[in-house]
Protein backbone atom coordinates (compact mmCIF):
# COMPACT_ATOMS: atom_id res chain seq x y z
CA UNK A 1 0.00 0.00 0.00
CA UNK A 2 1.40 3.16 -0.75
CA UNK A 3 2.12 5.37 2.10
CA UNK A 4 1.62 9.20 2.58
CA UNK A 5 3.89 9.67 5.30
CA UNK A 6 6.83 6.86 6.86
CA UNK A 7 8.55 7.75 9.69
CA UNK A 8 11.21 5.12 10.86
CA UNK A 9 12.59 6.23 14.40
CA UNK A 10 12.59 10.27 12.98
CA UNK A 11 14.55 12.46 15.50
CA UNK A 12 13.53 16.25 15.28
CA UNK A 13 15.04 18.76 17.48
CA UNK A 14 14.87 22.51 18.74
CA UNK A 15 18.16 23.12 19.26
CA UNK A 16 19.06 20.81 22.00
CA UNK A 17 15.61 20.24 22.78
CA UNK A 18 14.14 16.75 21.38
CA UNK A 19 10.86 17.09 19.87
CA UNK A 20 9.91 14.18 17.87
CA UNK A 21 12.32 11.19 19.93
CA UNK A 22 12.60 7.95 17.46
CA UNK A 23 8.91 8.41 16.16
CA UNK A 24 7.97 5.92 14.05
CA UNK A 25 4.82 6.17 11.72
CA UNK A 26 3.50 5.20 8.89
CA UNK A 27 0.06 6.69 6.89
CA UNK A 28 -1.32 4.84 3.82
CA UNK A 29 -2.77 7.23 1.80
CA UNK A 30 -6.21 8.63 1.54
CA UNK A 31 -5.95 7.68 5.35
CA UNK A 32 -7.65 9.84 8.15
CA UNK A 33 -5.53 9.57 11.20
CA UNK A 34 -6.40 10.87 14.76
CA UNK A 35 -3.24 11.87 16.37
CA UNK A 36 -3.81 11.99 20.48
CA UNK A 37 -2.04 12.80 23.61
CA UNK A 38 -1.10 15.29 26.06
CA UNK A 39 0.06 18.64 26.04
CA UNK A 40 3.32 18.69 25.11
CA UNK A 41 3.66 14.85 23.88
CA UNK A 42 5.07 15.99 20.26
CA UNK A 43 1.53 16.25 17.86
CA UNK A 44 2.26 19.73 16.57
CA UNK A 45 5.79 18.86 16.46
CA UNK A 46 4.95 16.02 14.47
CA UNK A 47 2.62 18.04 12.02
CA UNK A 48 4.86 20.85 11.50
CA UNK A 49 7.54 18.39 10.61
CA UNK A 50 5.20 16.64 8.25
CA UNK A 51 4.68 20.26 6.89
CA UNK A 52 8.48 20.49 6.17
CA UNK A 53 9.15 23.25 8.74
CA UNK A 54 10.91 21.22 11.08
CA UNK A 55 14.37 19.22 10.07
CA UNK A 56 15.22 15.55 10.73
CA UNK A 57 18.03 14.75 12.80
CA UNK A 58 18.20 11.47 12.66
CA UNK A 59 16.21 8.97 11.54
CA UNK A 60 14.42 8.65 8.42
CA UNK A 61 11.00 10.77 7.42
CA UNK A 62 9.34 10.03 3.52
CA UNK A 63 6.14 12.79 3.12
CA UNK A 64 4.41 12.17 -0.17
CA UNK A 65 7.41 10.96 -2.00
CA UNK A 66 9.68 13.51 -0.67
CA UNK A 67 12.61 12.67 1.49
CA UNK A 68 12.70 15.00 4.38
CA UNK A 69 15.95 14.84 5.07
CA UNK A 70 16.71 16.33 1.72
CA UNK A 71 14.20 18.14 0.28
CA UNK A 72 11.55 19.55 2.18
CA UNK A 73 11.10 22.56 -0.29
CA UNK A 74 9.39 21.08 -2.58
CA UNK A 75 6.45 19.29 -0.28
CA UNK A 76 5.59 22.25 0.74
CA UNK A 77 3.07 23.02 -2.02
CA UNK A 78 1.80 19.80 -1.74
CA UNK A 79 0.82 19.89 2.12
CA UNK A 80 -1.42 21.68 3.70
CA UNK A 81 -0.96 22.96 7.59
CA UNK A 82 -3.81 24.67 9.87
CA UNK A 83 -1.43 25.08 13.02
CA UNK A 84 -2.23 27.43 15.61
CA UNK A 85 -0.95 30.40 14.00
CA UNK A 86 -3.09 31.83 10.99
CA UNK A 87 -0.33 32.72 8.81
CA UNK A 88 -2.31 36.09 7.70
CA UNK A 89 -1.56 39.53 7.68
CA UNK A 90 -3.37 42.13 9.65
CA UNK A 91 -3.68 44.43 7.28
CA UNK A 92 -4.99 43.10 4.65
CA UNK A 93 -8.72 41.75 4.12
CA UNK A 94 -9.71 38.50 4.74
CA UNK A 95 -9.65 38.16 0.36
CA UNK A 96 -6.70 39.95 0.01
CA UNK A 97 -5.09 37.39 2.68
CA UNK A 98 -6.70 34.36 0.83
CA UNK A 99 -5.59 35.69 -2.84
CA UNK A 100 -1.77 36.11 -1.34
CA UNK A 101 -1.78 33.04 0.14
CA UNK A 102 -3.41 30.98 -3.49
CA UNK A 103 -0.58 33.40 -5.78
CA UNK A 104 2.34 32.71 -3.34
CA UNK A 105 1.35 28.47 -3.31
CA UNK A 106 0.46 28.65 -6.94
CA UNK A 107 -2.98 27.55 -6.19
CA UNK A 108 -5.64 27.86 -8.91
CA UNK A 109 -7.71 31.38 -7.62
CA UNK A 110 -10.92 29.69 -9.09
CA UNK A 111 -11.69 27.95 -6.21
CA UNK A 112 -11.17 31.25 -3.84
CA UNK A 113 -14.61 32.56 -4.05
CA UNK A 114 -16.22 29.14 -3.36
CA UNK A 115 -13.95 28.76 -0.48
CA UNK A 116 -14.54 31.91 1.45
CA UNK A 117 -18.47 31.41 0.91
CA UNK A 118 -18.40 27.82 2.45
CA UNK A 119 -16.17 28.90 5.56
CA UNK A 120 -18.95 31.83 6.12
CA UNK A 121 -16.59 34.35 4.95
CA UNK A 122 -18.45 36.12 1.90
CA UNK A 123 -20.23 39.28 2.13
CA UNK A 124 -18.84 42.04 4.00
CA UNK A 125 -16.26 40.08 5.96
CA UNK A 126 -14.32 39.32 2.87
CA UNK A 127 -13.37 42.94 2.73
CA UNK A 128 -12.27 43.56 6.08
CA UNK A 129 -8.75 43.67 7.60
CA UNK A 130 -7.87 40.29 9.45
CA UNK A 131 -7.24 42.37 11.84
CA UNK A 132 -10.48 43.20 13.01
CA UNK A 133 -11.69 40.14 12.42
CA UNK A 134 -12.58 37.69 15.43
CA UNK A 135 -10.24 35.19 16.56
CA UNK A 136 -12.85 32.21 15.02
CA UNK A 137 -13.24 34.47 11.41
CA UNK A 138 -9.33 33.82 11.65
CA UNK A 139 -9.46 30.48 12.28
CA UNK A 140 -12.13 30.40 9.23
CA UNK A 141 -9.67 31.73 6.76
CA UNK A 142 -6.97 29.39 7.38
CA UNK A 143 -9.32 26.86 7.08
CA UNK A 144 -10.47 28.32 3.99
CA UNK A 145 -6.65 29.10 2.27
CA UNK A 146 -6.95 25.07 2.96
CA UNK A 147 -9.79 24.36 1.13
CA UNK A 148 -9.38 26.83 -2.44
CA UNK A 149 -6.06 24.87 -2.42
CA UNK A 150 -6.76 21.45 -1.72
CA UNK A 151 -3.45 20.01 -0.82
CA UNK A 152 -2.67 16.09 -0.83
CA UNK A 153 -1.83 15.75 2.64
CA UNK A 154 -3.88 17.59 5.08
CA UNK A 155 -2.29 18.70 8.46
CA UNK A 156 -5.12 19.89 11.27
CA UNK A 157 -4.01 21.13 14.54
CA UNK A 158 -6.77 21.20 16.66
CA UNK A 159 -8.99 22.68 13.63
CA UNK A 160 -12.09 22.79 15.84
CA UNK A 161 -11.01 25.02 18.15
CA UNK A 162 -12.23 28.61 18.44
CA UNK A 163 -15.28 27.61 15.66
CA UNK A 164 -19.05 27.81 16.38
CA UNK A 165 -21.16 24.87 16.09
CA UNK A 166 -21.27 25.85 12.44
CA UNK A 167 -17.66 25.98 11.70
CA UNK A 168 -17.14 22.76 13.39
CA UNK A 169 -19.55 21.12 11.32
CA UNK A 170 -18.14 22.37 7.88
CA UNK A 171 -14.49 21.34 9.85
CA UNK A 172 -16.13 17.83 9.67
CA UNK A 173 -17.55 17.64 6.26
CA UNK A 174 -13.80 19.52 5.13
CA UNK A 175 -12.31 16.30 6.33
CA UNK A 176 -14.68 13.85 5.32
CA UNK A 177 -14.65 15.45 1.47
CA UNK A 178 -10.67 15.40 1.58
CA UNK A 179 -11.13 11.94 2.10
CA UNK A 180 -13.20 10.97 -0.02
CA UNK A 181 -11.29 12.84 -2.65
CA UNK A 182 -8.14 10.88 -2.24
CA UNK A 183 -6.78 13.22 0.15
CA UNK A 184 -4.72 11.83 3.22
CA UNK A 185 -5.41 13.87 6.85
CA UNK A 186 -3.37 14.07 10.03
CA UNK A 187 -5.30 15.58 12.64
CA UNK A 188 -4.46 16.60 16.19
CA UNK A 189 -7.18 16.64 18.80
CA UNK A 190 -8.46 16.55 22.02
CA UNK A 191 -12.10 16.00 20.88
CA UNK A 192 -12.00 12.33 21.21
CA UNK A 193 -14.91 11.79 20.67
CA UNK A 194 -15.66 13.84 17.47
CA UNK A 195 -11.93 12.92 16.41
CA UNK A 196 -13.32 9.51 16.86
CA UNK A 197 -16.45 9.72 14.31
CA UNK A 198 -13.59 11.08 11.45
CA UNK A 199 -10.79 9.17 11.51
CA UNK A 200 -10.07 5.58 10.36
CA UNK A 201 -7.47 4.94 12.74
CA UNK A 202 -6.23 6.55 16.18
CA UNK A 203 -2.52 6.90 17.19
CA UNK A 204 -1.24 8.19 20.53
CA UNK A 205 1.91 10.05 21.15
CA UNK A 206 3.55 11.02 24.26
CA UNK A 207 7.30 11.85 24.49
CA UNK A 208 7.82 12.65 21.12
CA UNK A 209 6.93 9.12 19.96
CA UNK A 210 4.11 6.69 18.90
CA UNK A 211 3.40 4.71 21.72
CA UNK A 212 0.13 3.34 20.52
CA UNK A 213 -0.47 2.21 17.10
CA UNK A 214 -3.06 -0.19 17.16
CA UNK A 215 -6.49 0.78 17.44
CA UNK A 216 -7.84 -1.53 20.25
CA UNK A 217 -4.87 -0.37 22.29
CA UNK A 218 -5.84 3.16 22.03
CA UNK A 219 -9.55 3.88 22.90
CA UNK A 220 -8.70 3.88 26.52
CA UNK A 221 -4.80 5.16 27.29
CA UNK A 222 -3.85 5.07 30.36
CA UNK A 223 -3.95 8.61 32.01
CA UNK A 224 0.29 7.95 32.75
CA UNK A 225 1.49 7.56 28.85
CA UNK A 226 -0.48 9.84 27.83
CA UNK A 227 0.80 12.21 30.56
CA UNK A 228 4.30 11.18 30.46
CA UNK A 229 7.72 12.39 29.18
CA UNK A 230 6.81 15.30 27.52
CA UNK A 231 9.26 16.58 24.88
CA UNK A 232 7.32 18.44 21.64
CA UNK A 233 6.47 22.00 21.57
CA UNK A 234 3.00 23.57 20.90
CA UNK A 235 4.12 26.39 18.57
CA UNK A 236 2.95 28.63 15.26
CA UNK B 1 11.78 33.95 -8.45
CA UNK B 2 10.60 37.23 -9.90
CA UNK B 3 7.25 36.11 -9.82
CA UNK B 4 7.89 35.91 -6.14
CA UNK B 5 9.35 39.22 -5.42
CA UNK B 6 6.82 41.25 -7.16
CA UNK B 7 4.29 39.56 -4.73
CA UNK B 8 6.16 39.86 -1.59
CA UNK B 9 6.49 43.51 -2.58
CA UNK B 10 2.88 44.02 -3.32
CA UNK B 11 1.90 42.49 -0.25
CA UNK B 12 4.22 44.44 1.88
CA UNK B 13 3.60 47.96 0.10
CA UNK B 14 -0.10 47.23 0.57
CA UNK B 15 0.67 46.92 4.57
CA UNK B 16 2.34 49.66 4.75
CA UNK B 17 0.13 51.41 2.75
CA UNK B 18 -3.04 50.65 5.11
CA UNK B 19 -0.84 50.63 8.32
CA UNK B 20 0.78 54.02 7.43
CA UNK B 21 3.39 52.95 9.91
CA UNK B 22 5.90 54.95 7.77
CA UNK B 23 3.49 58.33 6.76
CA UNK B 24 2.78 58.77 10.34
CA UNK B 25 5.60 57.09 12.52
CA UNK B 26 9.41 56.70 10.46
CA UNK B 27 8.80 60.07 8.60
CA UNK B 28 8.08 62.20 11.85
CA UNK B 29 11.01 60.68 13.60
CA UNK B 30 13.08 61.22 11.28
CA UNK B 31 11.86 64.73 10.87
CA UNK B 32 12.13 64.89 14.98
CA UNK B 33 16.08 63.69 14.46
CA UNK B 34 16.76 66.29 11.77
CA UNK B 35 15.68 68.76 13.70
CA UNK B 36 17.63 68.02 16.97
CA UNK B 37 20.64 67.42 14.84
CA UNK B 38 19.90 70.77 14.10
CA UNK B 39 19.92 72.47 17.57
CA UNK B 40 22.43 70.33 18.61
CA UNK B 41 24.74 72.14 16.49
CA UNK B 42 23.38 75.73 16.74
CA UNK B 43 22.48 78.74 14.01
CA UNK B 44 26.05 78.73 13.00
CA UNK B 45 24.90 78.05 9.11
CA UNK B 46 28.67 76.60 7.82
CA UNK B 47 28.40 74.29 10.46
CA UNK B 48 25.10 73.02 9.38
CA UNK B 49 26.36 73.28 5.61
CA UNK B 50 29.23 71.26 6.81
CA UNK B 51 27.52 68.60 8.36
CA UNK B 52 24.52 68.59 6.49
CA UNK B 53 25.34 65.49 4.29
CA UNK B 54 26.73 63.06 7.56
CA UNK B 55 23.31 64.27 9.11
CA UNK B 56 20.99 63.64 6.52
CA UNK B 57 22.46 59.79 6.15
CA UNK B 58 22.40 59.22 9.90
CA UNK B 59 18.70 60.53 10.04
CA UNK B 60 18.50 57.92 7.15
CA UNK B 61 20.17 55.13 8.71
CA UNK B 62 17.79 55.28 12.06
CA UNK B 63 15.05 55.85 10.31
CA UNK B 64 16.05 52.43 8.30
CA UNK B 65 16.17 50.77 11.57
CA UNK B 66 12.73 51.70 12.79
CA UNK B 67 11.79 50.79 8.80
CA UNK B 68 13.47 47.19 8.71
CA UNK B 69 11.88 46.63 12.48
CA UNK B 70 8.17 47.03 11.27
CA UNK B 71 9.32 44.92 7.88
CA UNK B 72 10.27 41.73 10.22
CA UNK B 73 7.29 42.37 12.42
CA UNK B 74 4.72 42.15 9.75
CA UNK B 75 6.24 38.68 9.75
CA UNK B 76 5.93 37.21 13.48
CA UNK B 77 3.21 38.69 14.12
CA UNK B 78 1.09 35.63 13.06
CA UNK B 79 3.71 33.16 12.11
CA UNK B 80 3.70 34.75 8.73
CA UNK B 81 7.54 33.60 8.08
CA UNK B 82 6.07 29.95 8.62
CA UNK B 83 3.33 31.21 5.78
CA UNK B 84 6.13 32.15 3.63
CA UNK B 85 7.63 29.06 3.95
CA UNK B 86 4.74 26.72 3.60
CA UNK B 87 4.13 28.37 0.61
CA UNK B 88 6.91 27.37 -0.93
CA UNK B 89 7.97 30.47 -2.29
CA UNK B 90 11.12 30.90 -3.77
CA UNK B 91 13.56 32.18 -0.80
CA UNK B 92 15.59 34.59 -3.06
CA UNK B 93 12.22 36.08 -4.35
CA UNK B 94 11.10 36.70 -0.59
CA UNK B 95 14.39 38.56 0.22
CA UNK B 96 14.27 40.56 -3.10
CA UNK B 97 10.79 41.38 -2.86
CA UNK B 98 10.99 42.37 0.72
CA UNK B 99 14.17 44.37 0.36
CA UNK B 100 12.49 46.14 -2.76
CA UNK B 101 9.74 47.39 -0.58
CA UNK B 102 11.82 48.51 1.88
CA UNK B 103 13.99 50.51 -0.95
CA UNK B 104 10.81 51.92 -1.76
CA UNK B 105 9.72 53.26 1.28
CA UNK B 106 13.19 54.54 2.06
CA UNK B 107 13.21 55.92 -1.55
CA UNK B 108 10.29 58.48 -0.32
CA UNK B 109 11.29 59.14 3.17
CA UNK B 110 14.31 60.57 1.57
CA UNK B 111 12.71 62.65 -0.72
CA UNK B 112 11.17 64.04 1.72
CA UNK B 113 14.21 64.28 4.43
CA UNK B 114 16.25 66.03 1.41
CA UNK B 115 13.84 68.93 1.18
CA UNK B 116 13.84 69.55 4.80
CA UNK B 117 17.11 68.86 5.52
CA UNK B 118 18.18 71.90 2.66
CA UNK B 119 15.71 74.07 4.43
CA UNK B 120 16.49 73.51 8.42
CA UNK B 121 20.74 73.30 7.30
CA UNK B 122 20.46 76.37 4.63
CA UNK B 123 21.99 74.04 2.04
CA UNK B 124 20.78 74.32 -1.28
CA UNK B 125 20.61 70.84 -2.96
CA UNK B 126 23.61 71.14 -6.00
CA UNK B 127 24.26 68.41 -8.09
CA UNK B 128 21.01 66.41 -8.19
CA UNK B 129 22.27 63.34 -10.42
CA UNK B 130 24.84 62.56 -8.16
CA UNK B 131 22.78 63.38 -5.18
CA UNK B 132 19.65 60.91 -6.80
CA UNK B 133 22.47 58.80 -8.15
CA UNK B 134 23.73 57.70 -4.32
CA UNK B 135 20.72 57.19 -3.06
CA UNK B 136 19.62 54.63 -5.04
CA UNK B 137 22.53 53.01 -4.49
CA UNK B 138 22.94 53.41 -0.85
CA UNK B 139 19.04 52.55 -0.40
CA UNK B 140 19.57 49.55 -2.07
CA UNK B 141 22.54 48.76 -0.09
CA UNK B 142 20.55 49.46 3.31
CA UNK B 143 17.79 47.85 2.43
CA UNK B 144 19.05 44.76 1.37
CA UNK B 145 21.38 44.75 4.57
CA UNK B 146 18.38 45.80 6.63
CA UNK B 147 16.19 42.54 5.41
CA UNK B 148 19.39 40.36 5.84
CA UNK B 149 20.02 41.28 9.23
CA UNK B 150 16.19 41.13 9.83
CA UNK B 151 15.97 37.61 8.79
CA UNK B 152 18.87 37.03 11.23
CA UNK B 153 17.42 38.93 13.93
CA UNK B 154 14.03 37.31 13.81
CA UNK B 155 14.93 34.30 14.35
CA UNK B 156 15.78 35.14 18.02
CA UNK B 157 13.55 36.03 20.96
CA UNK B 158 15.98 39.54 21.19
CA UNK B 159 15.85 40.87 18.15
CA UNK B 160 15.25 44.39 18.83
CA UNK B 161 17.96 44.92 20.72
CA UNK B 162 20.47 42.42 18.26
CA UNK B 163 19.30 44.00 15.04
CA UNK B 164 20.55 47.38 15.69
CA UNK B 165 24.19 45.30 17.18
CA UNK B 166 24.23 43.95 13.83
CA UNK B 167 22.90 46.28 11.15
CA UNK B 168 25.01 49.26 11.91
CA UNK B 169 28.06 47.79 11.66
CA UNK B 170 27.83 46.38 8.43
CA UNK B 171 26.19 49.41 6.52
CA UNK B 172 29.22 51.96 8.07
CA UNK B 173 30.52 51.86 4.99
CA UNK B 174 27.33 52.66 3.04
CA UNK B 175 26.97 55.40 5.24
CA UNK B 176 30.50 56.92 5.09
CA UNK B 177 30.48 56.61 1.22
CA UNK B 178 26.99 58.33 0.96
CA UNK B 179 27.87 61.04 3.16
CA UNK B 180 31.56 61.74 1.14
CA UNK B 181 29.47 61.41 -2.16
CA UNK B 182 26.56 63.95 -0.94
CA UNK B 183 29.46 66.38 0.28
CA UNK B 184 30.79 66.48 -2.97
CA UNK B 185 27.64 67.23 -4.77
CA UNK B 186 26.84 69.90 -2.41
CA UNK B 187 30.24 71.63 -2.64
CA UNK B 188 29.84 71.76 -6.82
CA UNK B 189 32.50 68.63 -6.89
CA UNK B 190 30.59 66.26 -8.24
CA UNK B 191 33.95 64.33 -10.32
CA UNK B 192 34.64 63.76 -6.28
CA UNK B 193 31.78 61.50 -5.56
CA UNK B 194 32.05 59.55 -8.46
CA UNK B 195 34.67 57.18 -6.88
CA UNK B 196 31.88 56.36 -3.44
CA UNK B 197 29.52 56.30 -5.89
CA UNK B 198 31.36 53.19 -7.09
CA UNK B 199 31.51 51.61 -3.98
CA UNK B 200 27.70 51.76 -2.98
CA UNK B 201 27.18 50.15 -6.19
CA UNK B 202 29.74 47.24 -5.56
CA UNK B 203 28.25 47.15 -2.05
CA UNK B 204 24.64 47.03 -2.80
CA UNK B 205 25.04 44.40 -5.78
CA UNK B 206 27.35 42.61 -3.12
CA UNK B 207 24.60 42.40 -0.19
CA UNK B 208 21.87 41.74 -3.31
CA UNK B 209 23.61 39.08 -4.31
CA UNK B 210 24.67 37.36 -0.59
CA UNK B 211 21.17 37.92 0.33
CA UNK B 212 19.37 36.69 -2.41
CA UNK B 213 21.68 33.39 -2.51
CA UNK B 214 21.30 32.75 1.78
CA UNK B 215 18.48 34.07 2.20
CA UNK B 216 16.52 30.58 2.10
CA UNK B 217 18.72 29.46 4.98
CA UNK B 218 18.11 32.39 7.20
CA UNK B 219 14.03 31.22 6.71
CA UNK B 220 14.84 27.73 7.30
CA UNK B 221 17.33 28.84 10.80
CA UNK B 222 14.99 30.72 12.46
Amino acid sequence: MPHAVRFREAVALAGRFPLLSGLSLEVAKGEVVHLRGANGAGKTSLLRTCAGLIPIAAGTAVVLGHDLCLDRQSLRREVGLLGHAGFSYEELSVEENLAFALRASRAEMGRADAALERLGLSGRVRKTPVGACSAGQRRRLALAVLVARAPRLWLLDEPHAGLDLEARAVVDEVVREAAASGGTVLLASHELERAAALCDRVVTIAGGRVIAPEPDEVLDPPIAALAGGEVGCDVA
Amino acid sequence: MWHDAVLVAGKDLRIEWRSRVGLNQVVPFALVVLLLFGLALGPDAGRLRAAAAGLFWVTVLLACLLSVQRSVAVETADAGRDGLRLSGLDAGGIFVGKSAALALQLLVLEVVLAVVAALLYATPLSGIGLLAATCVLATAGLAAVGTFYGAVAAGTRVRETLLPLLFFPVVAPVVLAATKAWSAALSHQGGGGLGWLGLLAIFSVAYVAIGTVAFGALLEDG
